[in-house]
């Protein structure tokens, strides 16, 4: 029945179409494994909230299946489909206490008021909220709504949690401490956590994998690291930090790398998408991995470069450098001894290892990555 | 520097006096007068000045002195010369039942008698009740510039013999009932207003943006269209012979000769007030369900409630503002209700503002209508208060 024992929630080739003409989510096949914190990342109007609606049974896949635990939950009504959701806007019922909040879920389930109020005291000690009960959730500060939102969605313990941006309304200070803390939360219970941000830096605190979206697609789905470092895709490549853009022509193919002509200089790359001479390709270089007045043994790919604009950003010095007529290069060198041996104005060499540059599809090629 | 404040806070009042000298003279005004004609009544104090001061001096049992009847003699002539005796007897006939023959038949024969060595046997030989204290007493009352009579009568209640206050006699009772009815009619217009209201108001809160307009409209329709047109159209739905009745007579489910009588009596009162009071329901209870998202009924589903349970616990509290308004609002209209009852109320379908207004144009007894309205009001009053004490005003929502 179930191919793969571990998967707890799969989407499997599912569309999603509001108005019947537009797909908002299109082809979607996507495994979250058991306890595993999976995010959705992409810019908005990407579908990300769509898709998690779809999970939480709000919204009917207008084809293909969605899958808990093996089975096919599309008969399945939301109440009835036993996962925690945390909302963006918090949702607490504004006319019932933090215990009442939290005891709704329980109350529901015919638990005794015994065990409601050991389960209680246990969600809120686990947010830290210990003591706060009786208060409204109007007299709670921002931070503290949601860390009571985040224990309703987990004190009846469900084994899977949706969260859509519930860390969106809050400051930066805040929504830092209380990424760590759900992640402290999610990996001390192994709840499942489908996450949906569109903040970067949340999904890399936080995720075991990321599915970067973009116009009702995944990109790509893979661990912080991977999207951060080896991503597939173009769009990936440019919304994951920064990266450096060329569009470049494939002139030679060798093995994993392939030679490329970038505004009349020629560079080595690491061929991620397949390619053949001729094709176009974009190429993506980290901005921080570009070395000024490189030595030659170690990074093959050699440019005259001249630095037009110097910012010093404390930890790093960002550079915006003309390369072969393109004024957009930028690159990052650390601050360490040495560094005020480059000047606004100086023309120098850059090169970068093969690896740290990646060929990419071209602009406005839109393939089906999966 | 406070001098200029001031200027400028009353120029500022200034486009607001308008308004107040409207409130003063159509509302206050008038609401002022008619409390003091429920408890002030001069009439009779001025027609029969010297009769009441010598009546002050009698013992209330023996049929007074001569001096007495001889002022009275005098007075009620006056009076007539005046064109005032109708309704000075009038008023002593409220107080006595009877009186109103006894002085009309004693004045047209007076009229006659140039004088009289004694007046006191002259009056008791025209008729007897001049020679009882009963009589006497019930000038005396009239005669009060400030009474609670009216009150007393708008409450069934009545000066015993010795002066005490007791109960009417039941079959006399007929203000208190037909108050103590006019409560359960306007609770039951509002649970029947709250019942139909409800779903109306939760369908247009959460209707598709392009349908709420068109709701919102066929709810304020009603109030757009004439009373009479209103009332006339439950007429013809109601009567006897009239579309409903005729439809059940057609699909067999009565029978011909057992038409229901639907209108001309409480039904008809009920049903076509609950119509006409709906909107006031309706319109409280769609502004405070527009502002409860539906995030809320989303989130308490996730945490396991079914439907029912979500809207019990979730959403019915949340518009409790709305419920708590809408049936101030409905239930305050009702009590003070008059048109409606007056057209397709029949008999047993009147309420008391249609017994004031019966007071106020058949019975000319403008002074017991006061008192009904003055009761009204201070029950108004007191609903008012219960509310704030159980609910709290400031938890309603208006709009
Ligand atoms: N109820 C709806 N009816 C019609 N279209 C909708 C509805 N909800 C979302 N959409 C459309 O679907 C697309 C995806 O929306 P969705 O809310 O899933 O995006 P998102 O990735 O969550 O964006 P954000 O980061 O801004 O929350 C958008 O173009 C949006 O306009
Ligand atoms: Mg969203």
């Amino acid at each position: 029945m179930n191919p793969n024992g571990n998967a707890h929630v799969e989407f499997e080739g599912v569309n999603k179409s509001y108005d019947g003409q537009t797909d908002v989510v299109r082809n979607l096949n996507l495994r979250v494994q058991k306890g595993e914190f999976l995010t959705l990342l992409g810019p908005s109007g990407s579908g990300k909230t769509t898709c998690l609606m779809m999970l939480a049974g709000f919204e009917m896949p207008t084809t293909g299946t969605i899958r808990i635990d093996g089975r096919s939950v599309h008969n399945l009504p939301p109440h009835k489909r036993g996962m925690g959701m945390v909302f963006q806007n918090y949702a607490l019922f504004p006319h019932m206490s933090v215990g009442g909040n939290l005891s709704f879920p329980l109350e529901v389930r015919g638990l005794n008021p015994e065990q409601r109020r050991e389960r209680i005291r246990k969600a809120l000690e686990m947010v830290r909220l210990d003591g706060l009960q009786e208060r409204r959730p109007a007299e709670l500060s921002g931070g503290q709504q949601q860390r009571v939102a985040i224990a309703r969605a987990l004190v009846f313990e469900p084994s899977l949690v949706l969260m859509d941006e519930p860390l969106g309304a809050l400051d930066r200070r805040l929504r830092e401490e209380l990424q760590y803390e759900i992640r402290r939360i999610q990996r001390s219970l192994k709840v499942t956590i489908v996450y949906v941000t569109h903040d970067q830096q949340e999904a890399m605190v936080m995720s075991d994998r990321v599915a970067v979206f973009q116009q009702g697609r995944i990109e790509q789905v893979a661990s912080p690291e991977a999207i951060y470092e080896e991503p597939e895709r173009r769009f990936v490549a440019r919304f994951i930090g920064e990266n450096n853009l060329l569009p470049g022509k494939v002139t030679a193919v060798e093995g994993d790398l392939c030679q490329v002509e970038i505004e009349g200089a020629i560079v080595k790359a690491f061929r991620v998408a397949p390619c053949r001479p001729g094709d176009m390709v974009t190429l993506a270089i980290r901005p921080e991995r570009v070395c000024v007045a490189p030595d030659p043994q170690v990074y093959s790919n050699e440019l005259e470069a001249k630095i037009e604009d110097l910012v010093f950003l404390g930890d790093h010095l960002r550079l915006r450098m003309n390369v072969h007529g393109r004024s957009d290069f930028i690159v990052k060198i650390p601050n360490i001894v040495g560094h005020g041996a480059v000047l606004e104005g100086d023309r120098v060499r850059i090169g970068w290892t093969p690896t740290d540059c990646r060929a990419l599809e071209p602009i406005g090629e839109m393939g089906v990555t999966l | 520097m406070d001098g200029t404040l001031k200027t400028v806070r009353l120029r500022a009042a200034v486009p607001v006096l308008p308004l107040v000298a409207f409130i003063l003279v159509t509302f206050i005004a008038p609401l002022a007068t008619m409390l003091v004609r429920s408890v002030y009544d001069p009439l009779v104090a001025g027609a029969m000045p010297e009769t009441l001061f010598l009546l002050s001096e009698w013992d209330g049992k023996s049929i007074p002195r001569e001096a007495v009847f001889e002022a009275a003699v005098r007075e009620l002539l006056g009076a007539r010369q005046a064109r005032n005796l109708g309704r000075v007897v009038t008023r002593i006939n409220r107080v006595q039942p009877g009186m109103r023959s006894v002085i009309m038949k004693s004045v047209r024969k007076l009229r006659r008698i140039s004088g009289s060595d004694s007046w006191r046997d002259t009056l008791i030989d025209m008729d007897p009740a001049w020679g009882k204290a009963q009589t006497w007493q019930a000038i005396r009352r009239t005669g009060e510039r400030f009474t609670m009579r009216h009150y007393l009568h708008a409450l069934d209640l009545d000066r015993g013999p010795g002066g005490g206050i007791v109960r009417q006699k039941p079959e006399r009772r007929i203000y208190m009932p037909l108050l103590g009815r006019t409560l359960a009619v306007s609770l039951s217009i509002t649970a029947l207003c709250l019942l139909l209201g409800y779903p109306v108001a939760y369908l247009i809160a959460h209707a598709p943006h392009r349908w709420t307009n068109l709701l919102l409209l066929l709810v304020l329709v009603p109030f757009w269209t004439s009373l009479l047109v209103r009332t006339t159209s439950w007429i013809v739905l109601l009567q006897t012979r009239g579309v409903i009745n005729d439809a059940l007579v057609a699909l067999g489910l009565i029978a011909e000769e057992n038409r229901i009588a639907m209108i001309y009596n409480m039904t008809g009162t009920v049903v076509a007030m609950t119509h006409v009071l709906l909107p006031f329901m309706v319109l409280p209870l769609y502004s405070v369900m527009r502002t409860i998202p539906p995030l809320y009924m989303n989130a308490a589903a996730t945490l396991g409630a079914s439907f029912p349970r979500a809207f019990w616990r979730v959403y019915w509290p949340q518009t409790q503002p709305g419920v708590f308004a809408g049936s101030l609002l409905v239930f305050i209209l009702a009590i003070g209700y008059y048109i409606t009852p007056e057209l397709v109320g029949g008999r047993s379908g009147q309420l008391i503002s249609n017994m004031i207004a019966y007071h106020m144009q058949q019975s000319l007894n403008w002074g017991l209508a006061a008192a009904l309205s003055g009761i009204l009001l201070l029950c108004v009053f007191v609903i008012y208060l219960i509310y704030d004490r159980v609910v709290g005003i400031e938890r309603m929502k208006l709009g």
